[in-house]
């Protein structure tokens, strides 16, 4: 019988044939923890478990992008807390500024196709986007796999996505991803992976956003199965692929002809609607950036919707590149000038205001539409502020007017 | 006596502790003190050592933030009995020792502010004079818990669970 990819990961790991629903013992191939809880995890593992040192130096990946640089004493101290245990311990560490964890892991080529990445982050899933099985968890996980180089799993059963026809002009993998949440729920996918079939043509950045918000239906993990971009870009190992009669739990189809611009309203990412029916609602900030939708193509997309005009004076607009190389590119083909020009700011790139810490928290009854994969009450600021979750070129469309706009309409 | 404090569905952990409360923030204050602190101020003032929560389907989804966890461990919660819980939340709870109860049947039958008396040992959960039978906790997470969570559980078996 046929392996779904998660199965054919996990038997590769362990060098026997494995199916869902199995509890498996893994070493995985990349554990990555960022600024917000690696301090934590440095507790557990010298006061819990009562070591200075971890097993697997080279499994193990360091990134500051929650807030960094670092905006108060705590954080800073706690940053060179990180620092120095990562250079006792021969451990790798990107620094302040140079992005997201999920995407920097990506760019540096250590999430690779057919590799197990787990990560003190939910949006591991992220790591599906090169074909790898990416998972988050928590600090004393983390902890215990630095100490032992290994970790518990329970092999989860897939649900299939299965993508038909290609995307109408304006709409794009942020609405895929939106209307998956609002087919399969916010809880649809606990315990399971999805796999999205039918995206051969769909290019690395667009599997990624996908796959960052695979994690708000639930699920350990999504992977969309590696080819075209992802395979002109990394070595697939050659076990990997679709097996025809591999065994899914359910089917879930999508034919994007069919598919207008979404929006996730107040407080639940799966509280999802025809971007037409918020269409003329008011806003103040939007935010385009984060490991769902901070790429250089992201920028690129709501550069060519603001290019030669300006922002409505009613709202602000913040741009926070997902890692230093994405702002680079975009600095090198005009469409950093285009969004400035326009009247955009850019900030450091890293997680910026998605977790409400810093650059572009919100004030009471502040409304953000955010390029992000999160709305819930509060997560950028006050509890009376609202998020509603976009695509790049909504956001930029909306900037124009200062109102909810399509970009079909433009 | 323990107070019941009923919630409803997808409880996410931004609503647990929001991330401006991370103890990566704030280094010198309890993360038990901001334990509901936005979402339910009533809970973040109130809830004494013992209280059970009681909620709908979906409890913690969202963030790995362990300290989620660990807010409502160092407010000593006695037990979450939900409908469902998701993944990484469940996950965080065992390797801390707290104890989860998913009982999709019970939780419709209690309300806010009830009165109880919760019985780990037979499975039960005591409401007036009421008796509600609870479903066994998994033996995998029993082992894990009652060795007193992932880190005790490696120490005293030397190998991890399910090795
Ligand atoms: S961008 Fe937001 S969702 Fe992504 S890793 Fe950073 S805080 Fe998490």
């Amino acid at each position: 019988m046929g392996q779904t990819l998660t199965e054919k990961i996990f038997s590769n790991s362990l060098g026997r044939v494995v199916q869902a629903g199995e509890i498996v013992v893994v070493q995985p191939d990349v554990v990555m923890s960022h600024d917000s809880l690696t301090p934590g995890i440095i507790d557990v593992l010298q006061q819990d478990f009562g070591r200075n040192t971890v097993k697997f130096p080279n499994q193990l990946v360091f990134s500051f992008d929650h807030v960094a640089p670092a905006s108060t004493v705590g954080t800073a101290e706690n940053q060179n807390k990180v620092r120095a245990f990562a250079q006792r311990n021969n451990i790798r560490l990107f620094e302040v500024g140079r992005g997201i964890c999920h995407q920097v892991l990506v760019e540096e080529g250590i999430a690779q196709p057919g590799f197990i990445v787990l990560g003190a982050d939910s949006h591991s899933t992220s790591y599906g986007a090169v074909g790898a099985f990416g998972s988050g968890m928590g600090s004393t996980d983390v902890a215990a796999i630095w100490a032992t180089g290994k970790t518990w799993l329970r092999v989860p059963e897939t649900v299939r996505v299965l993508i038909t026809s290609r995307f109408q002009p304006g709409v794009g993998p942020k609405d895929l991803a939106l209307k998956i949440g609002r087919e399969l729920t916010i809880s649809g996918a606990t315990y399971q992976t999805i796999e999205y079939h039918g995206l051969d043509w769909m290019p690395l950045h667009g599997r990624q956003t996908l796959c960052s918000m695979a994690v708000e239906l639930g699920a350990k993990a999504g992977i969309v199965p590696p080819s075209g971009e992802i395979r002109r870009r990394f070595t697939v190992p050659e076990w990997l692929f679709v097996d025809e009669d591999a065994e899914y739990v359910r089917t879930l189809e999508i034919n994007l002809d069919d598919l207008q611009p979404q929006i996730a309203i107040p407080h639940a990412v799966d509280h999802v609607v025809d971007l037409s029916t918020v269409a003329g609602m008011k806003f103040h900030q939007i935010f385009l950036g984060t490991c769902t939708n901070g790429r250089y193509e992201d920028m690129r997309e709501a550069a060519s919707i603001l290019e030669g005009k300006q922002i409505s004076d009613q709202v602000r607009m913040i741009v926070t590149p997902a890692s230093s190389q994405e702002l680079l590119k975009a600095t090198q083909d005009g469409t950093l000038a285009t969004l400035i020009t326009a009247g955009a700011t850019i900030t450091t790139p890293g997680c910026g205001a998605c977790m409400g810490r810093h650059q572009g928290t919100l004030a009471k009854n502040d409304v953000c539409l955010s390029t992000g994969n999160r709305n819930f009450k509060g997560r950028m600021g006050d509890p009376t502020s609202s998020i509603y979750l976009v695509s790049p070129a909504v956001a930029a469309a909306s900037a124009l007017y200062g109102v909810v706009t399509d970009p079909t309409s433009l | 006596m323990s107070i019941i404090w009923k919630f409803g569905n997808d409880v996410d952990t931004d609503q647990i502790v929001p991330g401006r409360y991370a103890p990566y923030m704030r280094p010198n204050e309890d993360v038990g003190k901001a334990a509901f602190i936005e979402a339910h101020p009533e809970f973040n003032k109130l809830a004494e050592p013992g209280d059970i929560i009681v909620a709908g389907e979906n409890f913690g989804c969202g963030s790995s933030r362990e300290y989620a966890v660990l807010a409502l461990k160092r407010r000593q919660i006695g037990a979450i009995i939900a409908k469902s819980f998701a993944r990484i939340f469940y996950r965080n709870a065992i390797n801390l020792g707290l104890i989860l109860i998913e009982a999709p049947q019970v939780v419709d039958e209690l309300s806010d502010h009830d009165l109880c008396t919760l019985d780990l040992d037979e499975n039960r959960l005591e409401v007036g004079n009421h008796i509600h039978r609870l479903p066994e906790i998994s033996p995998f997470a029993r082992e894990i818990v009652s060795a007193g969570g992932l880190v005790a559980y490696i120490q005293t078996n030397s190998r991890l669970p399910g090795e």
